[in-house]
């Protein structure tokens, strides 16, 4: 009794102090205060888009299209490259793009990777090697922030999941620079792109440091033919950096169909003998 | 152990002969979890949770310690490490995202075994130990959750550690210091981050220890069933195995077909893209979250807005802040006192008309509006939704119940578990006197077959 005449009273008195201090400040300031503004940005960011068709990885049963990973990895090499490292990724890893031995040591080797002189011990650089990750396009972070206006271009080996639906971000993000909406424009005529800063409908905050990075269309020529416009660039390296974010991911979906596969055989059976073993204490019909 | 018809372990072989003189650990295992122990006959499918948290305990344990052959505690590396085992260490991807959604279903399946419990009334006498042995394994969960998920030191490792230890520096006079010397520094690093992935290795262990106290106390008076009335003979239980090793066996492979859909097909759905960039103490993340399987609790944090001061006299009595933690605490702290807060004679919410609607109408959803309201950015209508659910969510327990409890008039109980399930009970028709409604409990037994509701 003393615990339910106790409990009761904590009750009430934790209800009183929520209630009266807490909720009806709360909703008078809902009714009668000014509502909170909210930024500029909010009316002209959009969400992500896919890219016409999606990507052939989507869904359960999606597998890479490994020309597209080529493809994207060349964008990579020509243009992001010069900004944003990779360092997750080895050279060695390529052979999962369909690069043969031969071609993997020939692509690491034409990237300089940091090195120590074996005669003297100094610091130097060294053709890379397939077991090199990629290297960092600057030596410390000091030096990316006063390459870059204080603003340090990101590592873009996780960027796929370390944005919300990555893939289509990134596709959206590099082919959405542009003007902001000129009707949006009207009813928020202080919005202003500050100087150093781009505009793009697709960055939380749409203004961004990074400059339009795929600025014309054939900026990059594609060994197989391909017509490089900007969405194709776009979605080839959006391929490809989901497949440097996470190179399992076909592996993965592909064991997942054997496993739920075997499950439900395996569950299937348990069934079956949990109704066996049940049979006898069934409720009898009348 | 528990009842008297209890099947005995009679060893067969000379070997087990032999182990049983000197160690007789078959026998435990039968009268723990074999043809030893007799359970009720009626039980439903939220008895199979039980058994499905144990399994996820071993689960997160075997896949853990195996992460934790190739992870390094340690800021300037841990990151790294982790995206060593999703890429060079053989299924090492499989492996962190079974420990990862194996967190998340882990909670998924105590919550639902919590909240039978609840409807059920499982915590009255005679299982006040069990309930209380199992809200410390729920609170160690919570504190072993909280350091895995700052080990792989991203963005929400370290901003979660950050807010997470800030709560403690809310308490008065000592809470800085306390926060510094939690932390091991002044904010997360390397310290706290040894010292999590110590206690992360830990306290797994100490929660199976309390689980095995957990599971001697359910021996004692025995399992409880979904109608409430005690086991009164031997046609009222069934032994544990086959009966209900079979019908776990059936839930399990359900669960597991859940579980790794989401291991192999949606494997980053229930955690947040921020963990995926390196902690950086410069940048901070535009909403810090906690996992889902935090934010009732979380939104229960936030809902106090004001500090509680005397009106017109400015004096500040206890901050906003404090007011937080006080409630986030006290909201798991509340069900200990659950035994004796619910009085009602009656335990099965099947016959409890008010309580029932208390229940789902009331207390289910101010769970989810607290979850929703959890993961919410700071702003209205959120504010104002977390504060009305807050104080029911207290209010369900600390009033509603004791004052329901005395004033509601439970539905006719039925005379024994087997007259439930079979619609007659010979003893039963011996025992009885009189004419108490026993034509209408033809009607019964199918219901108590099914999963409640």
């Amino acid at each position: 009794m003393t615990i339910r005449l106790g409990g009761i009273i904590v009750g009430l008195a934790i209800t009183a102090v929520l209630v009266l201090w807490s909720l009806v400040p709360g909703l008078y300031n809902l009714a009668f205060g000014e509502a909170p503004e909210k930024a500029a940005s909010y009316a002209f960011y959009e969400h992500p888009k896919a890219p016409e068709g999606g990507f052939a990885f989507d869904g359960p049963m999606g597998k890479w299209d490994v020309a597209q990973l080529q493809r994207g990895y060349q964008v990579y090499k020509e243009v992001c490259s010069a900004c944003h490292g990779l360092k997750f990724v080895a050279f060695r890893n390529l052979r999962e793009l369909g690069y043969t031995e031969a071609e993997v040591d020939a692509e690491a080797a034409a990237w300089t990777v940091p090195g120590i002189d074996p005669q003297t011990g100094e610091t130097t650089t060294r053709p890379g090697t397939p077991t090199d990750q990629f290297p960092s396009p600057y030596p410390n972070a000091i030096a990316a922030a006063a390459a870059n206006n204080n603003a340090i271009p990101p590592d873009l080996s996780l960027m796929t999941k370390a944005r919300e639906d990555g893939s289509n971000y990134v596709y959206s993000l590099l082919s959405g620079y542009g003007e902001p909406d000129p009707e949006i424009l009207a009813k928020h005529p202080d919005f202003e792109t500050p100087v150093g800063l781009y505009f793009n409908k697709y960055f939380p905050t749409v203004n961004l440091a990074m400059a339009p990075p795929l600025v014309l269309d054939g900026q990059v020529t594609y060994a197989d033919g391909t017509e490089a416009t900007i969405p194709q660039m776009a979605e080839d390296v959006a391929a490809f950096l989901t497949w440097t974010a996470e190179p399992s991911l076909v592996q993965r979906k592909q064991t997942g169909w054997f496993v739920i596969a075997f499950l439900i055989f395996a569950t299937s059976l348990a069934f079956l003998s949990y109704k066996q073993v049940w049979a006898g204490m069934k409720p009898k019909k009348k | 152990m528990s009842f008297a018809w209890a099947k005995q372990y009679e060893p067969k072989t000379p070997l087990t002969k032999w182990l049983d003189e000197k160690l007789p650990l078959p026998r435990l295992v039968y009268n723990a979890v074999g043809a030893g122990y007799p359970v009720p006959r009626n039980l439903n499918y939220m008895w199979n949770f039980g058994v499905l948290a144990g399994f996820c305990l071993v689960l997160q344990i075997v896949t853990g310690v195996v992460l934790a052959m190739h992870y390094a505690a340690n800021e300037e590396v841990a990151f790294g490490t982790v995206e060593h085992i999703m890429r060079n260490v053989n299924y090492g991807w499989m492996l962190r995202y079974a420990h990862a959604n194996g967190a998340s279903f882990f909670f998924i399946v105590v919550y639902l075994h919590i909240f039978r419990g609840l409807y059920y009334s499982s915590y009255k006498a005679p299982r006040e130990m069990i309930w209380l042995l199992g809200v410390v394994i729920f609170l160690l969960m919570m504190a072993t959750a909280f350091m895995g998920y700052v080990l792989p030191w991203g963005q929400m490792s370290f901003w979660g550690a950050q807010v997470i230890t800030g709560l403690f520096s809310a308490i008065p006079f000592v809470g800085e210091g306390l926060q510094v010397w939690l932390l091991g520094g002044f904010s997360p690093g390397n310290a706290a981050l040894n010292r999590f992935f110590s206690l992360h290795f830990l306290l797994p262990f100490v929660i199976a220890g309390v689980v095995i106290l957990h599971i001697w106390a359910l021996h004692i008076p025995g399992s409880s069933n979904p109608t409430g009335v005690e086991v009164k003979n031997e046609s009222d239980t069934v032994p544990f195995h086959p009966y209900y090793t079979a019908k776990d066996g059936f839930g399990l492979g359900v669960f597991l077909i859940l579980f790794t859909f989401m291991v192999f097909f949606l494997p980053n759905a229930l955690g947040h893209p921020d963990n995926y960039i390196e902690a950086n103490p410069l940048s901070t993340p535009a909403h810090i979250v906690p996992e889902w399987y935090f934010l009732p609790f979380y939104a229960i944090l936030r809902a106090f807005t004001q500090d509680l001061t005397i009106p017109f006299l400015g004096i500040t009595l206890i901050d906003a802040k404090l007011l937080g933690v006080i409630a986030m605490f006290g909201s798991i702290l509340v069900w200990f006192f659950l035994p004796w807060l619910d009085k009602s004679p009656v335990r099965s919410g099947h016959y409890r008309p008010l309580f029932q609607k208390f229940f789902w109408f009331g207390l289910i959803p101010t769970m989810v509006v607290l979850m929703i309201c959890g993961g919410a950015p700071a702003e209205e209508p959120y504010v104002v939704m977390s504060q009305i659910a807050t104080a029911y969510y207290f209010l369900h327990f600390l009033v509603i119940l004791p004052i329901i409890s005395q004033i509601e008039v439970p539905k006719p109980l039925p005379f024994s578990i087997t007259e439930a399930v079979l619609g007659s009970d010979d003893s039963a028709a011996a025992a009885r006197t009189g004419s108490v409604g026993a034509g209408s409990k033809g009607d019964l037994p199918d219901a108590s077959l099914q999963p409640a509701e």
